[in-house]
């Protein structure tokens, strides 16, 4: 392992000014639980690695009327234990309380997840169907993109050079909503999805009918894919079997995977079936309460 | 739950469940690991390791790493003296010096990826990893193999270019088989004419690795003496001594093996990999202690994976339900150099049942992979699965009762195994029954939740275990307290079921027993931890280190009481004659005035050992949507001897089961075309977690092994081998396919039941 130094800023300036000083060679440090992995593997050099905990809008968690913003270094376990939180965004739950074991979840941060731009990252699908916007700092000012621009292939994204990511934030749901995340592993748990579904969905307030509907993919494509086409089958539909099946083989055509360790194309293929099925099921129970 | 058959009972301390002696240092941490190892003015080494599978190593530039500041050493395999090809053995393995060698630092040809190329010594960890990654490697890149097809076929890639193969006798130059070997008997032909049903299928495996959680380990001084002290991670430090020696070219005797504690072997510490390297760093940097440890990477990449390969299988039986003759081709992969678990699997390939007619036809096949070790009844798992497989099939086509019909044609006492050898007292056919009475079998599997489906898998497996040389000491002291020295290192808590033969002898609680385990120049030789051979052979050490502890205290109590040694009894831990009689403890402060301290020391060498047998029961559900398999109930029974410590014996059990349903379900080398192992970490190599597991249920049956004073027999290997194919009968019974090629994955699931 390369020689580093550990610098620990305080403002998010400061944090912006040593990222922009080192450019590439310089990264931000969250949990740490893909950057030392990836660090000690020597995938990249660094000189300075940047610790953004000890900046306090990157540490809060805020829920109110305009909805929940995360800061960007809040590790998994104080999002999933938050009462808040677990209550209006149970699908952001489904997200975070996967990720890794105990161990990692009490370092690892949403925002380092999707900022290391994982295909298979658990974190950030339940952000896209929430229609999450990444406020994102940097040497040019502030400025904001939709979470699902924000990857543009693994371990890529829109971040520019001393870039920071600052939180994710996500309007409050309206009413008769329900959203849910799950993945498939072939294990229990401590495992990379093989393919993962989140479902946001809107019922009309009888409950029988879609009025809208959201719907992200994990681990069959270059990045977390967002199912225009399926999520939209479901606008205007009745709930009842025919509308899901359809959305969920609208989901498996927008999938584009690869054969490797983890899954075959074709099995990675059904699985988004499978999963977007289920989950737009979950999704309309929490809907209906 | 235990059942003892016809075995003594009355025991004070055999059977019973002591704290283990070495338990508390190691949840508190403070037991010393072979990644612990500290010692003043400690520099670090580091490797550099081939990424290509197969390759001929043009030039190797060092200068760059030698002319870093803090570098002490580069070493190159040209710095190892050259050694002869001569085997020795190495627990359940043989070590072949020469090869070895190249093993752990190629020559000139890397055999696989994550060969060991060159190695530094420098100040500390970072200089060493920088120093390695400026050695500069030419490599001609050749074509690879990376199975036993690919290897064995014709105009293959040869990987050891020196092998001359033994294929039955003839010397055959140019090939990547290393060796063919058959055992038969009786005539197969006829055998199999005289069948109602002959059933032949082809099976693949992957490779699996052991997985222990601690990564290889050594450190090691070459002082200016020329003697060298190791500490490293092992399950046999005579074992590591006469590697390393053999491996730098000094007398074995100038070589001192510290015990250190050992985080899991599984067979897989039975080999070197580092100490022969450290020790020349050591000697190059002046005589500095040199440390090297692995990362997870490299013990994948680089030590001891079980074989994969390719098994055909034929067997044949009667309308009646008695099996004709069987034959079959065990393919195994050896990795990048010979020697693969092949002629243990042919032992064990056919075991189980009393066969009119066999032939087994074994090959050792090299694959551009790394070399194989041995790993838990190393073999037997593999051979277990194709037949057991092919058993199942038999009798679902026949219509027979699956126990039934293995009761029917169990080997029992007098049975011959397959190359021969005649089975004493054993107890399969007493598994079985247990196996056929128990809740399990007799509970109905229950209904699924929509979309799943259930199914319930019987298998059976043998494992011969082994003997050979142990040694222990034992030092009464004055308060009654007796230090026991063995050599046997302690992987699954064998400290304490050794002592608990000494003190069943000497009547006193296994607690006042206190066991050390010495360097290798402070206790007889004594074999590697490995063929399940511990708990017997050493133990059986301790037992006559014991009785000899207990003559020598007759001789001087006799002194004592001014009568003759024959005269005195011993019983429970008390003397006795002519109506005095005192306790051994208490005896033990009065012994000055006899001549002083009482010790003894006892060494073994059991020839064989008493035979291990398991049935296993497994029911499981499968996803039909996801392919998705949890195991439910699981029930392990097996013929244990005599469960020393019924608890470890358990735990070994349970372990094992919980290693071959990860083998069944989704463990395996996945390789990509360049030859390269993709799934190289504990994230994507598929070992089960706990989540995963059911609670395994066990059932002990007690079969007393006749070699032994207390009936034990080995229990840490046979546990992993039937539940290959247990699990795979269950899925089998939850999606009526069968499946031919481990791990039956998820994927693999919903290929097969795709369409349906
Ligand atoms: C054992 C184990 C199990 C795991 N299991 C899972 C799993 O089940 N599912 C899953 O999705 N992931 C898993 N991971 C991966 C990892 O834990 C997650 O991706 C985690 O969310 C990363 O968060 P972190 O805070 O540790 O990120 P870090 O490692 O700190 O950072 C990750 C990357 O993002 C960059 N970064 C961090 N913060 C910022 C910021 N504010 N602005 C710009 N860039 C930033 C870093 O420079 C780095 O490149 C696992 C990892 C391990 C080691």
């Amino acid at each position: 392992m390369h020689p580093f130094a550990y610098v620990a800023p305080v403002t998010v300036e400061e944090a912006v000014a040593v990222l922009d000083k080192h450019g590439d060679r310089a990264r931000p440090l969250a949990g740490g639980t893909d950057l030392l992995v990836k660090t000690r593997a020597n995938v990249w050099e660094l000189d300075a690695v940047v610790d953004i905990k000890n900046i306090p809008e990157l540490m809060t968690v805020t829920v109110g009327n305009d909805g929940l913003s995360i800061g960007a270094g809040v590790p998994c376990y104080q999002i999933y234990e938050n009462s808040e939180v677990a209550a209006g965004y149970p699908c952001i739950v489904d997200g975070t309380d996967i990720i890794g074991g105990i161990q990692i979840q009490s370092r690892a941060a949403l925002g380092g997840n999707l900022c290391n731009a994982a295909p298979s990252a658990d974190g950030v699908c339940p952000l896209i169907v929430h229609s999450a916007v990444a406020h994102i700092a940097g040497p040019g000012g502030n400025r904001e993109v939709a979470v699902e621009d924000f990857c543009t292939g693994p371990s890529q994204t829109v971040l520019k050079k001393g870039e920071l990511l600052v939180s994710m934030s996500m309007p409050k749901p309206p009413a008769n909503f329900g959203a849910a995340y799950t993945r498939f592993i072939p294990r229990n748990e401590m495992d990379i999805a093989v393919a993962g579904v989140a479902v946001s969905l809107v019922l009309d307030p009888s409950g029988q009918n879609f009025e809208s509907a959201r719907i992200a993919l994990a681990s069959v494509g270059p990045v977390p894919i967002l199912a225009t086409a399926a999520g939209d089958s479901l606008a205007g539909k009745p709930v009842n079997d025919e509308s899901i099946a359809a959305a969920a083989a609208l989901a498996r055509d927008a999938a584009s995977p690869i054969t490797d360790m983890r899954g075959t194309i074709e099995q990675r293929r059904q699985l988004i079936e499978v999963l977007t099925g289920r989950m737009i099921n979950k999704a309309i129970e929490r809907a209906r309460g | 739950m235990v059942a003892t058959y016809d075995a003594k009972t009355d025991y004070k301390v055999v059977g019973t469940n002591p704290i283990r002696h070495d338990g508390l240092d190691k949840v508190t941490g403070r037991a010393i690991y072979g990644g612990d190892v500290t010692v003043p003015g400690l520099i670090w080494g580091d490797v550099i390791r081939s990424p290509h599978a197969h390759a001929r190593i043009k030039s190797i530039d060092t200068s760059a790493a030698e002319a870093m500041d803090g570098v002490y050493a580069v070493l190159t395999h040209a710095d190892f003296p050259v050694v002869d090809e001569r085997e020795i053995e190495a627990g359940e393995d043989i070590v072949n010096l020469k090869r070895d060698q190249s093993n752990i630092m190629a020559d000139d040809k890397v055999h696989y990826k994550g060969h060991v190329v060159a190695a530094v010594a420098a100040v500390d960890r970072n200089t060493a990893q920088e120093a390695a990654s400026k050695i500069r490697v030419e490599y001609e890149v050749l074509a690879n193999v990376s199975d036993v097809d690919a290897a064995m076929a014709e105009n293959a890639p040869i990987i050891l270019e020196s092998l001359v193969g033994d294929h039955l006798g003839e010397d055959v130059p140019n090939t990547n088989i290393a060796r063919i070997f058959r055992h038969e008997f009786g005539n197969l032909e006829q055998a199999f004419a005289k069948s109602d049903l002959v059933i032949e299928r082809t099976f693949s495996l992957s490779m699996v690795h052991q997985g222990y959680i601690e990564p290889h380990n050594a450190t090691v001084i070459w002082a200016e003496d020329g003697n060298i002290t190791v500490w490293s991670s092992t399950q046999g430090s005579f074992g590591v001594r006469a590697q390393t020696a053999g491996m730098i070219g000094v007398p074995e005797t100038r070589v001192k093996v510290n015990y250190v504690e050992i985080g899991g072997g599984f067979g897989g510490k039975t080999k070197v990999y580092l100490a022969p390297i450290a020790a020349l760093l050591s000697r190059k940097s002046g005589g500095r202690p040199v440390k090297l440890v692995m990362d997870r990477t490299s013990v994948f990449e680089a030590t001891g994976p079980a074989p994969g390969g390719k098994i055909r299988m034929k067997v044949g039986v009667t309308r009646e339900g008695k099996v004709t003759a069987a034959d079959t081709d065990l393919i195994f992969e050896s990795g990048g150099y010979p020697g693969s678990a092949v002629g243990a699997a042919a032992m064990c390939v056919f075991a189980c049942y009393n066969w009119p007619a066999s032939r087994i036809t074994g090959y050792d096949v090299l694959v551009n992979k790394p070399k194989s070790a041995a790993y838990r009844a190393p073999g037997s798992p593999q051979a277990s699965f194709a037949i057991e497989s092919v058993v199942d099939e038999i009798c679902e086509e026949m219509g027979f009762d699956k126990i039934q019909f293995r009761l029917d044609n169990a080997a029992h006492e007098g049975t011959r195994r397959g190359d021969g050898v005649q089975f004493p007292r054993v107890g399969l056919e007493e598994c079985l029954r247990a196996a056929r009475d128990s809740d399990h079998w007799n509970s109905p599997l229950g209904d699924a939740p929509a979309g799943k489906a259930r199914g319930r898998g019987i298998a059976t497996a043998y494992w011969m275990n082994g003997g050979g040389k142990s040694t222990c000491d034992l030092m009464l002291q004055d308060d009654g307290t007796v230090m026991m020295n063995e050599g046997s290192a302690d992987i699954g808590g064998t400290r304490v079921s050794i002592a608990m033969q000494a003190a069943e002898v000497l009547g006193i609680p296994a607690e006042d027993i206190r066991p050390s385990i010495p360097d290798t120049d402070s206790i007889g030789f004594t074999g590697v931890t490995g063929g399940s051979r511990t708990t017997y052979a050493t133990g059986l050490a301790a037992y006559t280190a014991a009785h000899l502890l207990v003559d020598e205290l007759k001789d001087r109590l006799a002194n004592l009481w001014e009568t003759e040694s024959g005269k005195i009894d011993f019983a429970d831990g008390v003397f006795s004659s002519d109506g005095q009689s005192i306790g051994i403890q208490e005896l033990a402060g009065k012994l000055d005035p006899t001549g002083g301290p009482v010790t003894s020391t006892a060494s073994v060498n059991p020839s064989s050992a008493g035979a291990a047998y398991a049935a296993h029961i497994c029911d499981l559900e499968v996803d039909l949507a996801t392919g998705k398999t949890d195991v439910i109930r699981y029930t392990a029974v097996q013929d244990v001897g005599k469960a020393v410590h019924p608890q470890y014996a358990e735990g070994q059990i349970q372990g094992g089961v919980v290693q071959g349903i990860g083998w069944a379900l989704n463990e395996e080398y996945f390789i990509t075309d360049d030859g390269a192992m993709a799934n190289r970490s504990f994230l994507d190599y598929r070992m089960p977690t706990s989540l995963d597991m059911p609670m395994i249920d066990t059932i002990m049956i007690e079969v007393p092994n006749p070699l032994h004073p207390y009936g034990v027999r080995g229990v840490g290997e046979v546990p992993i081998c039937p539940p290959l194919s247990a699990v795979v009968q269950a899925i089998h019974g939850a999606t009526g396919k069968r499946y031919y090629e481990l791990p039956v994955k998820p994927g693999r699931i919903l290929e097969a039941t795709n369409g349906d």
